[in-house]
């Protein structure tokens, strides 16, 4: 990308709800609808898993565009970013869930295959919300041709280091620019997400294109050191905070942090007319809150009313199985995900103050990415003086590096006897458990520690 | 007041993709835990290189950022400088390159490095060279197996008066042919292992800190002992670390 820093587009807070008509589908999007489905089904009955990826690469096979054909016709909205997907299109689904039925990938199968079985099930008139691989937007948006996109955050991951990321924003930039009609809600305190949202320009067709840009007041900034517009670096102000955040520019080009239409005041969503909204979660953390934030604007550019939006989101208590808590041997288990260092910092303020101890859980399966060396990125210096089990497949890689940030430590390759040492490390009756994860070891840890023995 | 060890981390936005300043942590880190007092100092883009420090750690980065970091350490001498004061390097991955006589960037023109190594890096078609990787270092140097991780896509070949750090047992390392991995020049030592290094690898990170500052006492390192008897052994013996077929499937079925 040469071309320079477009201004951001102007915000249209008017929403103009079209009633969707159902769209009959043609027979070969049936028959392959119907053959995904039960090939979901069939997978579920033997218990291998959810069965929706199998599912819909059936589906798929049978009929290329069966994602374009089933989404047609339906009101939807896509929610990407590297960290939070899942909890915002939770919440989000929520929302929507409060004015009607709801088609939703909630287990976080965020391929394209996964969106594809999320709609087998798909009332007329149902609302579509789904949460997609960042990896993955321009390809989906393309296909959905979605009412409207919710922009989280880009930072590195894993699997995807900076050049990815770059990479990414730039995809979405084109994908924005080639659905006009598509309303962007997008993150104004990351400079990546502001540059690729900044592609949507004025819509020709009708007035529903724009840009809502939401203050979240994010904190991560490691990853944006660098402007994704001309690479110069970017210079956060301290001292002017403007509409929920720190204010943020390009020390060269016109790339900067573009006037919120909402923002974050504590746990206050205000609206740029004034209306403000307290944001109840049951779901712990700032981030969520941002989280939150994004989810009503998303809804909001869905027709939803932000009031109704924010107490359905209130009722939201777990999110496929973070925040859980797990009764184990006694001791309350909460359950925590965190994938990246982006996602590390934020863990680390959700978790409980001390004495509350803390399990951290590392693997470098295929989907963690076979390298931890990220873990060197992550702050666990902040762990001090607190009990803290370094357990999963590569909980001897966390042991070294706990032992260098002078955390004293335990190690247990047992997910279950890791938490029992952390609960006596606790001294505590009746202890509640921290456990912090990456993503298999999430899930190995959650099986682990439902399973009754 | 004894002043402390200074550990320049540089340019660490643009040479830091794979936990390299963890690198800088740990040599800091021996140091205090010998009541010897040390401070890591980032170095960013746009700032001078400061003379003076004991040691210099670079890191791995893509292909832009790179040819950046060459850019600007070639704009002052600082770095040369202090090689020729004393000082010691560790430099990682696109960090080796960049020390090398000359490196090939992402549009196949080579750029000049700082000369400070004897090699020439270039790029081959073959996929990027990923993995763990198992080193038996140069016999002089009288250090125990490296143990890193490597994910690099350019080769490097050694010129007459380079000495390797050691020779691949497992892995590419260099992967000039020669079997060699890394390179060392007096008190400059270029590797392709990260994880980061320093980390797995606790004597090589007391040969650096030596070689500026002369002998040291001895450090138990349990964690690190455990880490390493299972990171030799991963390497040595990779299928038995895969994640068990079952569950495998079960993952692939689920899509995760
Ligand atoms: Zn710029």
């Amino acid at each position: 990308m040469s071309d320079d820093c477009p201004a951001p587009p102007r915000a249209r807070r008017t929403v103009c709800w079209v009633k969707m008509q159902p769209v009959e589908l043609p027979l070969r999007t049936r028959v392959a609808a119907m053959a995904g489905r039960a090939i979901a089904d069939a997978s579920r009955w033997v218990g291998a898993g959810e069965g929706s990826v199998i599912g819909g690469r059936v589906t798929l096979a049978i009929d290329q565009r069966a994602l374009e054909l089933m989404a047609a016709g339906h009101q939807s909205v896509v929610v990407s970013g590297t960290n939070g997907k899942t909890t915002t299109n939770r919440l989000l689904a929520a929302a929507l869930a409060s004015r009607g039925p709801v088609s939703t990938n909630s287990a976080g199968a965020n391929l394209i295959p996964g969106l594809v079985s999320s709609l087998f099930r798909g009332r007329a008139g149902a609302a579509v919300s789904l949460e997609v691989d960042e990896g993955h937007l321009a390809e989906a948006v393309a296909a959905v041709h979605p009412t409207a996109v919710v922009l989280l955050n880009l930072s590195r991951d894993q699997l995807d280091r900076f050049g990815e990321v770059r990479r990414h924003a730039a995809d979405w930039r084109l994908a924005l620019a080639a659905s006009p009609a598509t309303v962007v809600v997008a993150n104004a305190d990351d400079p990546l997400v502001t540059w690729a949202a900044g592609a949507c320009q004025p819509a020709t067709n009708g007035d529903r294109c724009g840009v809502t840009w939401v203050g979240t007041g994010q904190r991560w900034r490691a990853d944006a050191s660098a402007c994704p517009n001309c690479g110069s670096r970017i210079r956060w102000s301290d001292d002017r905070s403007e509409r929920g955040g720190v204010h943020w520019a390009c020390s060269s080009c016109p790339l900067a942090r573009p006037r919120p239409d909402a923002w974050l005041e504590g746990s206050d969503l205000v609206l740029a007319d004034g209306r403000r909204f307290d944001i109840r979660l049951q779901l712990p953390g700032r981030v969520n809150v941002s989280n939150a934030a994004m989810a009503v604007a998303g809804a909001m550019a869905l027709g939803v009313d932000p009031a109704r939006a924010v107490r359905a989101m209130s009722r939201v208590r777990a999110v496929a199985g973070r925040y859980q808590v797990l009764n184990v041997s006694g001791s309350r288990v909460r359950l925590l995900l965190a994938k990246n260092p982006a996602g590390w910092a934020e863990a680390l303020d959700l978790i409980r103050p001390p004495p509350t101890p803390v399990v951290i859980g590392i693997n470098a399966g295929v989907a963690d990415g076979r390298d931890p060396s990220w873990l060197w990125d992550v702050p666990f210096e902040r762990l001090r003086g607190r009990v803290v089990v370094a357990t999963g497949d590569r909980g001897r890689d966390l042991s070294v590096r706990l032992r260098y940030a002078d955390v004293v430590h335990s190690y247990e390759h047992d997910y279950r006897k890791a938490v029992a040492l952390a609960a006596t490390g606790s001294g505590a009756k009746q202890p509640e458990i921290d456990f912090v994860a990456n993503y298999t070891s999430f899930q190995d840890a959650r099986r682990a520690l439902t399973s009754s023995g | 007041m004894t002043e402390p060890v200074s550990i320049a981390l540089l340019y660490p936005e643009l040479l830091g993709t794979y936990g390299d300043g963890g690198n800088a942590t740990v040599l800091a880190q021996r140091l205090r835990w010998r009541n010897i007092p040390a401070k890591v100092i980032d170095v960013h883009a746009g700032e001078p290189i400061p003379g003076g420090c004991q040691i210099y750690v670079m890191g791995g980065g893509e292909d832009a950022p790179q040819a950046l970091a060459a850019q600007e350490l070639r704009a002052g001498s600082a770095l040369v400088d202090a090689v020729e004061g004393g000082a010691a390097v560790l430099a990682v991955c696109a960090g080796l390159q960049v020390l090398g006589q000359r490196f090939a960037g992402q549009d196949g023109k080579s750029h000049l490095g700082l000369g400070l190594l004897d090699c020439e890096t270039h790029r081959d078609d073959g996929p990027r060279r990923i993995g763990e990787v198992v080193v038996a270092p140069d016999a002089e140097l009288g250090l125990p197996d490296l143990t890193g991780y490597e994910n690099h896509g350019g080769v490097t070949t050694l010129g007459p008066t380079a000495r390797p750090l050691g020779q691949v047992v497992v892995g590419h390392g260099n992967a000039g042919g020669d079997g060699s991995e890394g390179i060392v020049n007096g008190r400059v030592v270029g590797t392709y292992l990260h994880g980061p290094v320093l980390a797995r690898n606790p004597a090589l990170a007391d040969h650096l800190l030596s070689s500026v500052l002369g002998p040291l006492d001895p450090i138990d390192d349990p964690e690190v002992d455990a880490l390493r008897k299972e990171r030799l052994h991963a390497a040595r013996h990779p299928h038995m670390h895969m994640p068990q077929l079952s569950s495998g499937w079960r993952r692939l079925l689920r899509g995760n």
